[in-house]
């Protein structure tokens, strides 16, 4: 008690001592902090504003030698060219269709597995959860050069005879080569094993003497309990639908009706000799970049939570 | 009885994963490293039945490959620059956001912003503003693009930044910016979050001695927020080296100017470019390079870390 009067008395004086120079050097210490963090966040919105902006005016206006920093005359009619030109359409679907598929099969797996890893005893579990993290190290190219090769084999019909008829099928389509080979994430599993450790092992017990069946144990209480994760995962997972490139890339090569929308977006507009409509394609990227800023806007929380614990784009 | 009954239920909870697993993960470790160690190995001629001799070549095709000592200089160029630069803006950034009070949230979220978009589709923008409009082998284009009339309102002379004519280094300015800009809003999402769990009283403590601010940062700050730097650092390394849409972003599929394609190529482009030829032997060499470079980057990293980190 004595000792925090006597830090009082300390912090007092001190205040005291503070004159009138170092008060106009912290003033100036402020001012120069507010000043460098508005530039900065200027250089970090511009690209932003530019789009946009760009994406309204005449291609006449865009190829002015001195620019505009707002449209003369506002060309929403881009908007629906970039549409157009880039079946922007068919790609959102496409995009939609495997966000969505690949996020829900992944949240089965992931749930049932992080259960496993959390909850259930069994022979080798540590040694299994080590092997699988000790995979998260190899770079992704490792997996993508034998997958491709094990994916267009899938692809193939393969001919059964069954009773004299031969039938042809293809154990998987486009959408299942687009989807399956990255329905396990290693990360989610671990991330949502933890947030399950965390819920006490007394609750599970409990229910167990209450005759609670183990999937209705999941559902009921670790499900609810683990929701900030689960939404976590979700928006990373369709994030990493809309932007991924490279794999749907390499399948849709010779499908490009199956085209996702990062593919589409940058084969329509590849040309980069300078003859571009760059206000339509501007329109373009606006789109495609709309729906993520709409889904931060509203779940930042939980996007930057699940960013700062995972540091995976995507 | 409870122990045999919850071994069988595990295994069923986890089999959808360890099929999946098996088949796309597991099965492509031993496959690249099998793939990569046949020479001149194409999926191909496997079916086709060819036998393939085991050895190194394949190691030593891509070494000696020019185009590879292209994309290992990009890469390395690449890696070398934007994860200082990007660590040290982010170390100030975050440093100056947890300094104020007013206006701290909104400035926050708007560095993050960068962090939800899509880097191919952003990219595409930023070379809308790098780009010359209308360029003419003589005479004045167009439009210089707006960051030419920005270095020409600061009275410099404009550059040609990535159309066809313009130089190495141009190209990797670009780059540079946009991988620097991209980079940003992780780390300082990070920083800031170790920012904000560092306790006060070693702020005051300094306080009361009368600390200068410049010492406060060297020996408080850095010294506390060392392993957010450690971390940042390592994934920025790991990142950095497999650099490849965001070059796809500003230069289309073609990497590099329409005049001298797959100049600013990288490891990870290499990787795909042998693939598409259907060169799998060679695409796995070269991704078991990547792996151990950054395999020895990382552990590098490690141990000059382990001498400076303060937990």
């Amino acid at each position: 008690m004595a000792n925090n009067q006597n830090m009082n008395v300390m912090q007092a004086r001190d205040i005291q001592k503070i004159s009138t120079g170092q008060k106009i050097g912290q003033f100036l210490v402020k001012a120069g902090t507010y000043l460098f963090l508005c530039i900065m966040a200027l250089i970090v919105l511009f690209p932003f504003y530019w789009m946009i902006i760009s994406s309204l005016k005449t291609l006449a206006e865009y190829r002015q030698a001195v620019p505009t920093f707002w449209p003369k005359q506002l060309m929403f009619e881009n908007y629906a060219t970039a549409f157009d030109t880039a079946s922007l359409g068919t790609l959102f679907m496409n995009t939609l269709y495997v966000g969505v598929v690949s996020t829900l099969l992944s949240l089965v797996i992931t749930v049932l597995s992080a259960f496993a890893f959390a909850r259930l005893e069994f022979k080798g579990k540590n040694l299994l959860f080590g092997a699988l993290m000790a995979t998260m190290m190899l770079p992704g190219e490792m997996f993508t050069i034998t997958n491709y090769i094990t994916v267009t084999s899938l692809m193939e019909p393969w001919q059964m005879d069954i009773g004299g008829n031969i039938i042809e099928f293809a154990p998987m389509d486009i959408w299942g080569a687009l989807i399956i080979p990255f329905l396990v994430s290693i990360f989610y599993i671990y991330l949502l094993r933890q947030n399950f450790m965390q819920i006490p092992n007394e609750l599970y017990l409990a229910a167990k003497v209450d005759g609670t069946s183990d999937l209705k144990y999941l559902w009921k209480v670790m499900i609810p309990l683990s929701m900030p994760t689960l939404i976590s995962i979700t928006i990373l997972k369709m994030m990493g639908a809309w932007n991924s490139y490279i794999w749907p890339n390499l399948i849709t090569k010779s499908h490009k009706e199956y085209q996702l929308i990062t593919n589409g977006l940058r084969n329509a507009f590849s040309d980069t000799s300078g003859q571009v409509n760059f206000p339509v394609q501007m329109a373009a990227v606006a789109i495609v970049s709309a729906p993520l800023f709409m889904v931060f806007l509203f779940l930042r929380k939980y996007i930057m939570s699940g960013v700062s614990r995972s540091g995976i784009k995507g | 009885m409870v122990d045999s009954k919850q071994h069988w239920k595990a295994w069923l909870y986890l089999a959808p994963a360890i099929v999946l697993l098996l088949i796309f993960t597991v099965w492509p470790i031993f496959n690249t490293v099998a793939m990569a160690f046949q020479n001149g190995y194409r999926s191909l001629g496997s079916i086709a039945q060819v036998e393939y001799s085991w050895g190194v070549e394949n190691f030593q095709k891509v070494i000696e490959y020019s185009d590879f000592k292209i994309c290992l200089q990009n890469t390395i160029l690449l890696c070398v620059t934007t994860v200082p630069i990007s660590t040290i803006l982010a170390l100030l950034i975050a440093v100056a956001l947890n300094s104020i009070k007013p206006l701290q949230k909104i400035l926050q979220t708007i560095f993050f912003l960068p962090y939800v978009t899509n880097s191919i589709a952003i990219g595409m923008v930023f070379a809308a503003m790098f780009n010359i409009v209308g360029l003419k082998p003589e005479g004045v284009p167009d439009t210089w693009g707006i960051i030419n009339n920005v270095v020409m309102f600061f009275g410099g002379e404009p550059i040609n930044w990535m159309n066809p004519g313009s130089s190495y280094v141009a190209n990797m300015a670009v780059m540079i910016i946009y991988i620097v800009w991209n980079a940003l809003p992780f780390k300082i999402l990070i920083l800031l979050g170790g920012l904000q769990s560092i306790n006060k009283q070693y702020y005051d403590a300094a306080k009361v001695d009368g600390t200068p601010r410049r010492r406060v940062f060297t020996k408080i700050t850095v010294p506390l927020l060392s392993p957010m730097l450690a971390y940042v650092i390592i994934t920025g390394f790991i990142g950095g080296f497999k650099e490849y849409s965001s070059i796809i972003g500003i230069f289309g599929d073609k990497m590099g100017p329409a005049d001298d394609a797959g100049r600013l190529n990288t490891m990870v482009g290499y990787i795909y470019s042998s693939m598409a030829d259907s060169r799998q032997g060679l695409a796995s060499a070269a991704a078991l390079i990547l792996f151990g470079i950054i395999l020895v980057v990382t552990t590098i990293n490690n141990q000059v870390i382990k001498k400076r980190v303060h937990y």
